[in-house]
């Protein structure tokens, strides 16, 4: 072990009869974003608290950036930082006060305290809410003020569970933005998510993990390879054609062509881009007008399907906290 | 959410500046655990200083209390309401302050049900430096209630014949008796889930604990059996000591007592809420 900057084999923890992780084995190196990618449940939170040494695993182990989670917790907790899911800096402090507190918990003296908890909030377009009581911030502003929580102390690997729940558009993309700069400067940062347009834009790597297992492990493009190169959507002029669109496009793509909701649309799942061109000159060829193409790479949306057998929808279970 | 304030607020995150706090982020060396815990009492100052609202249990019912027994049961009692503030005073103020101990448990239960404890347990900070920070912030309550007592006492004409010293002396005590009482809550505070629940048991114990006492009569006129419950109570010693002090007499043996009962509070549930607190989930 060393290489990496995260390494768990069997990680396990339950809670009574749920079986939060059951069993996660990671291996993220360092530098760049790594993703966990799972519906409500899955167990990403559990998994995160536990390398963040709030949490005792049941079994197995975690390295983090070398160190035994449990053993050597105090040295884990030295160099990493963690912005949890729900708010964690004190809302009844100002902005200010709060990045104060941790800089002198974590030995600034209180003039470069100061000065550091300053830096931050401009940096994060806080300086003018400096002394404003956490609980008056917006969303968005409440995100960026826990994420710079994490950065007192510029830690060598950072955990955002869940970073952009519950934001909208615009702050999501300052926290991306964030995200971005952060690994810029040599930062390893592991994140969750539930969306998988997030994981897509950010992350270099993606675990999927479902039911407290990773399920499927690439990058963004690996894990949408495993289902195929992307999809042809295609609408025809006359409904009463798509019988007959369906045999063709079959019979050059060599793959089954499936009708849509819509009734004068089909796609089909492709594998050899190249001869997307052929089926559609086949299909002018027989006479059947085509309206509209699209050719789409498969979403992530897709590869949750095909990996889990269900859609990335919330399990009933809560994610434990 | 305030729309407005987001607004002015939302500059964007420039690149460049976050680059810059990145790369100037130090990394000095620990500190230890007298200075975490006193940024942690820094931290219960604040809040008092943004929620001022939250000092009513240290100045209203400490006042209401000595009003309402000193004349309500003064007369009946002590033949005067005047003699029996100078019994009843010394009690009040073990009352007051042994109350405002729940206060504890229940600022640590909100504190857990928000995400802010989890920031503070991933801190490489000395584990148990946020209770005891939390409870050093609850010494400074303790001390306006015991001056809100005092000074009211003295307007109402309790005349501590112990003097100034003897005052600050028992206070001393208090202080420190419950100080270390606080860790029985704080355990509390981590097994129970909400801080209503926290409270309810709280005053469950509380009731009993300063009422069968000799806060409030002296216990001679009870049945014997009670009289045996009021011996064993910690907060009898207490209140014996605190009255001696203040009127000129120094139970040592007494003394002894509450200093015992302070370690033995400490030594049972202060390892057993830093048990609790490092396995929390």
């Amino acid at each position: 072990m060393g290489t990496f900057a995260i390494e768990t084999r069997g990680l396990k923890k339950s809670f009574g009869k749920t079986h939060a992780v059951a069993g996660v084995d990671l291996a993220v190196s360092a530098g760049g974003v790594y993703g966990v990618l799972g519906p409500n449940g899955a167990g990403k939170t559990t998994t995160i608290r536990m390398l963040a040494t709030l949490l005792h695993p049941d079994a197995g182990e975690a390295r983090v950036l070398g160190y035994d989670v449990v053993r050597d917790a105090q040295a884990v907790r030295s160099r990493v930082g963690l912005t949890g899911q729900f708010a964690s800096v004190d809302e009844d402090l100002t902005g200010v006060e709060n990045l104060l507190l941790l800089a002198r918990l974590l030995g600034y003296s209180r003039r470069r305290g100061r000065e550091r908890a300053t830096d931050l909030l401009d940096a994060f377009g806080l300086a003018e809410a400096a002394d404003r009581q956490v609980k008056k911030y917006s969303g968005g502003m409440r995100r960026r003020i826990d994420i710079a929580a994490s950065l007192v102390v510029t830690p060598e690997l950072i955990f955002l569970d869940e970073p952009t729940t519950g934001l909208d558009p615009r702050s999501r993309n300052q926290v991306w933005e964030i995200v971005r700069g952060m690994v810029a400067e040599g930062t390893t940062v592991l994140l969750t998510t539930q969306y998988l347009d997030e994981a897509d834009q950010l992350a270099d790597r993606i675990a999927v993990i479902d039911h407290g297992k990773v399920i499927a492990e690439g990058s963004s493009g690996e894990l949408k390879a495993s289902v195929g190169a992307g999809s042809l959507h295609v609408r025809l002029r006359a409904p009463e054609q798509r019988a007959e669109a369906e045999q063709v496009l079959a019979g050059v793509l060599e793959v089954r062509a499936e009708p849509s909701a819509d009734p004068a649309a089909l796609s089909a799942r492709i594998s050899d881009p190249e001869r997307v061109a052929r089926s559609l000159a086949e299909l002018s060829r027989d006479g059947i007008d085509v309206t509209e193409f699209a050719l789409g790479q498969p979403s992530l949306d897709e590869v949750f399907l095909t990996l889990t057998g269900h859609a990335a929808k919330e399990t009933p279970e809560e994610d434990a906290a | 959410m305030n729309a407005t304030s987001a607004e002015q607020a939302s500059a964007p995150v420039t690149e460049d500046a976050l680059r810059s706090v990145l790369l100037a982020g130090e990394r000095p060396s620990r500190p230890g655990p007298v200075l975490t815990s006193l940024t942690f009492g820094w931290r219960a100052l604040l809040k008092i200083k943004h929620l001022p609202e939250q000092l009513v249990d240290v100045t209203m019912f400490p006042i209401m209390f000595t009003l309402m027994f000193t004349y309500l049961f003064g007369g009946a009692l002590a033949g005067s309401t005047q003699e029996y503030l100078q019994f009843l005073l010394p009690g009040i103020l073990v009352q007051a302050n042994v109350m405002i101990t729940m206060n504890t448990g229940i600022t640590l239960n909100t504190d857990i049900e928000k995400g802010v404890f989890d920031r503070f347990r991933s801190l490489p900070v000395w584990r148990p430096s946020p209770l005891v920070g939390a409870l050093l912030g609850d010494l400074v309550r303790y001390s306006i209630g015991s001056a809100i007592v005092i000074s009211l006492g003295l307007v109402l004409g309790f005349r501590p014949e112990g003097g100034a010293v003897g005052v600050v002396l028992s206070v001393v005590l208090l202080l420190l008796f419950s100080f270390c009482l606080s860790w029985l809550w704080t355990m509390l505070s981590l097994i129970l889930r909400t801080p209503n629940s926290v409270a309810g048991v709280s005053m469950m114990v509380m009731f009993p604990l300063t009422f069968v006492s000799n806060i409030f009569v002296d216990p001679k006129t009870m049945p014997g059996w009670m009289q045996a419950v009021i011996e064993v109570n910690p907060i009898t010693h207490l209140a014996t000591v605190v009255r001696g002090l203040m009127h000129g007499s120094v139970p040592a043996g007494e003394i002894g007592w509450v200093l015992v009962s302070s370690v033995l509070l400490v030594a049972v549930f202060g390892p057993i809420t830093m048990i609790l607190y490092r396995n929390k989930k």
